[in-house]
């Protein structure tokens, strides 16, 4: 199917949907990362971060599902529904596609999880939020090997600025992580820090 | 049958999104930790203590009903 | 192993339990040797079993028991609680004793392991669970000991439930309920936070009935010779025994069991005179007193002249801050600095804090230093001020009452060492002796992996 261009509408609405959809995700982990580190956007208040993480990752999905149901509907490749979500089920391009179906899924589960929040434990919430750091880097193989727009020209750029970002936010976040006090140290280490003067005599 | 904001101190890693959300009923300490107002949360205010629990990225808050 | 095992010498009387206010009940008449299962079964006869449940709840309710880890709460209520629940939880006996200045359960432990393994049977069978665990402070003799009764008794036949051995980590909150419940999943002894008051969980639809060890040997005892037994020592109020921990203004210390509402003065050696000014020291047999710690490091002080008119009891500590708590008592000796004696046990309570949550572990170093402040000569005006503001910050704001025990703790050194506060800011002090005197493990450094 390479080589040949499909001047169908849907095909290009998925393709650049997929696009968009590859950015929005990434903001939504970088956005992660800050919120998790309880850093602030400048100019905005404090819960903005969470806001955006939260209202950015529903955006997010709508081109998601936008990005699949254009994919489906398209006449000139064979893929069906179950494909969305069952991995390597589809006609064209299993391997790749089946990519995305896993990410959709795990994204699909984060989602379904932090809008049943309050209902369940925090361990098991967060466990499953970890699955964010599956389900990105499996949306961004899954755009290199669908379509070959994406290994050139600004597509290829736009990735490749999505991958290096998320890339220095994690190694960021990591380096941040092994500096924290551990919390058995805590107590000492704010101790440590004050003015100590021997009591007695 | 009234509803009450309880932190869980725990959790609280002070990032401080509940007091902006809510001020009227959470303050920070000094060392910016939420301390919740030890009241039922007022009719008028549940809505805005909703968005405040949803708000903490901690999972801190919670809004438990009292009788 | 800290502080002697002995029993007040001389013993109350010799004579066996069952003859009406008789002490010792828990302690054999003398020496602190280790009770054998053959000795146990000699002087207290064989564990009763094939009563009703229902029936020993009933004789625990009539009793009157208390827990004796320091929170005194109704132990029938609780059995009656974990009774009730489903599936039947699991029965564990607190003897991991994190205080420093009590050592009641290790001793306890250690010379009578078959009455508390005899009452933590007794739990298991009123309320239906088959598995029991003994949670107990890390020592290697007492492990052993406990080990070998654990074994001659299963060897014997004796009781059903089987009881596991689990080690407590070396930490002030080891005992705490949650942070025991935490441990015996696996994961490290810290305290958890628990919105809702009852039977901690273990897992969820799991609950745990935690019982102080010294609790389980009155349980014991409760079982075979009945309520009525149980009060003939004790107050109408505050019925029965406890065991306490006693130190003494030359440093010596030993474990006591004693009759609730016992006057304090008899248990420290405390020689008051009549028209005593209040204020001074009070003479005992070990030196003058200046005041007395009730409750240990999450109770509270009381000056020397008062203490010495006032009983173990909740009905009269209390109304003062302080409370019979685990037992503890110690004499503070006149030539010592109340202050600095504070100060160094409230660096190690805010070094022991779990570290989890932020106004504990914020609050209390910043305290500590501020007493330490107070301690040493010409203190800052500020830091009075500081710790005022600090402590209540602190207070209630935790998952545990760590920082609330603290801070009452702290607070009333500040009353009753206020006069020697007024010296310090002069340059002055009453002190002349600068050897520690309260019991505090040397300061190491703490990982995560201490908490296991």
């Amino acid at each position: 199917m390479t080589g040949i261009t499909h001047t169908t509408a849907l095909w290009y609405a998925s393709r650049a949907t997929g696009v968009v959809t590859m950015l929005l995700l990434t903001v939504v982990v970088l956005l992660g990362i800050l919120v998790n580190r309880q850093g602030r956007l400048p100019g905005l208040p404090g819960f903005a971060v969470t806001g955006l993480h939260r209202n950015v990752s529903l955006l997010a999905v709508a081109f998601l599902a936008i990005h699949v149901i254009t994919a489906i509907a398209d006449p000139f490749v064979t893929i069906g529904l179950a494909a969305a979500v069952f991995p390597f089920t589809a006609g064209y391009k299993p391997f790749w596609l089946g990519l995305g179906a896993i990410s959709l899924d795990l994204i699909a589960a984060l989602i379904v999880t932090s809008l049943l929040r309050a209902r369940m434990s925090r361990r098991a919430w967060r466990a499953i939020h970890w699955l964010g750091y599956a389900a990105w880097p499996l949306a961004v193989v899954h755009s290199l090997g669908s379509s070959a727009d994406a290994r050139s020209g600004v597509v290829l750029g736009a990735l490749s600025g999505c991958v290096l970002a998320t890339a220095a936010a994690l190694a960021w976040r990591l380096s941040q992580a092994a500096r924290e006090v551990p919390r058995a140290g805590r107590a000492a280490a704010v101790l440590s820090r004050l003015p100590a003067r021997k009591a007695g005599l | 049958m009234g509803k009450q904001l309880r932190v869980d101190p725990v959790a609280c890693a002070g990032h401080g999104a509940c007091a902006e959300l809510l001020p009227e009923l959470v303050t920070l300490d000094e060392w910016g930790y939420a301390i919740v107002a030890d009241q039922p949360v007022p009719r008028g205010l549940v809505r805005e203590a909703r968005r405040a629990v949803a708000g903490c990225p901690a999972l801190a808050l919670a809004l438990r009903r009292v009788a | 192993m800290t502080g002697s095992l002995t029993v007040p010498n001389p013993p109350v009387t010799a004579a066996p339990p069952g003859r009406g206010g008789d002490l010792p009940r828990l302690l054999p008449a003398s020496g602190a040797a280790p009770v054998g299962l053959r000795q146990h079964l000699d002087a207290y006869g064989a564990l009763p079993t094939a009563r009703s449940p229902g029936r020993l709840l009933r004789e625990v309710a009539a009793a009157g028991l208390t827990g004796r880890g320091g929170a005194g709460f109704p132990t029938a209520r609780k059995l009656a609680a974990a009774a009730e629940a489903r599936p039947a939880p699991l029965v564990v006996g607190n003897g991991a004793e994190g205080e420093p200045a009590s050592s009641k359960d290790s001793s306890l432990l250690w010379i009578s392991p078959h009455l508390v393994l005899d009452g933590l049977q007794l739990a298991a069978e009123v309320i239906g669970s088959p598995a029991a665990v003994l949670y107990v402070r890390r020592n290697q003799r007492l492990h052993a000991g406990l080990a070998g009764a654990i074994a001659e008794r299963a060897a014997a036949g004796i009781g059903a439930a089987r009881v596991d051995l689990v080690q407590a980590p070396d930490r002030f909150l080891a005992g705490e309920e949650s942070a025991v419940v935490s441990r015996l999943t696996g994961r490290p002894a810290l305290p958890a936070y628990r919105p809702v008051r009852g039977l901690p969980r273990l897992a969820p639809g799991r609950a745990a009935l935690v019982q102080n060890v010294e609790t389980l040997a009155h349980l014991a005892l409760i079982a075979r010779y009945g309520a009525a037994w149980f009060r003939n020592a004790g107050t109408a109020a505050e019925p029965g025994t406890m065991l306490v921990t006693l130190r003494l203004a030359d440093g010596r210390t030993s474990v006591a069991e004693v009759p609730l509402g016992t006057g304090i003065a008899g248990l420290l050696g405390l020689e008051p005179a009549a028209g005593h000014l209040a204020g001074a020291s009070v003479p005992s047999a070990a030196g003058p007193v200046q005041a007395v710690l009730a409750g240990g490091y999450h109770g509270a002080w009381l000056p020397a002249a008062e203490a010495a008119h006032l009983l173990m009891a909740g009905a009269a500590l209390r109304p003062l801050g302080a409370s019979a708590g685990a037992g503890v008592l110690a004499a503070l000796p006149a030539d010592r600095c109340g202050l600095a004696e504070t100060a160094r046990v409230a660096r190690y309570l805010a070094l022991e804090s779990a570290g989890q949550c932020g106004p504990c572990f914020n609050g209390l170093p910043r305290i500590a230093a501020a007493l330490e402040h107070l301690a040493g000569p010409r203190p800052d005006h500020r830091a009075r001020a500081d710790l005022k503001r600090w402590a209540g910050q602190v207070t209630g704001r935790g998952a545990c009452h760590h920082p609330d025990g603290s801070v009452r703790f702290i607070r009333s050194a500040l009353r009753v060492f206020a006069g020697e506060a007024g010296l310090h800011e002069q340059g002055r002090c009453c002190g002349t002796d600068p050897r520690p005197f309260l019991p505090v493990p040397a300061a190491r450094p703490a990982s995560d992996a201490d908490w296991s």
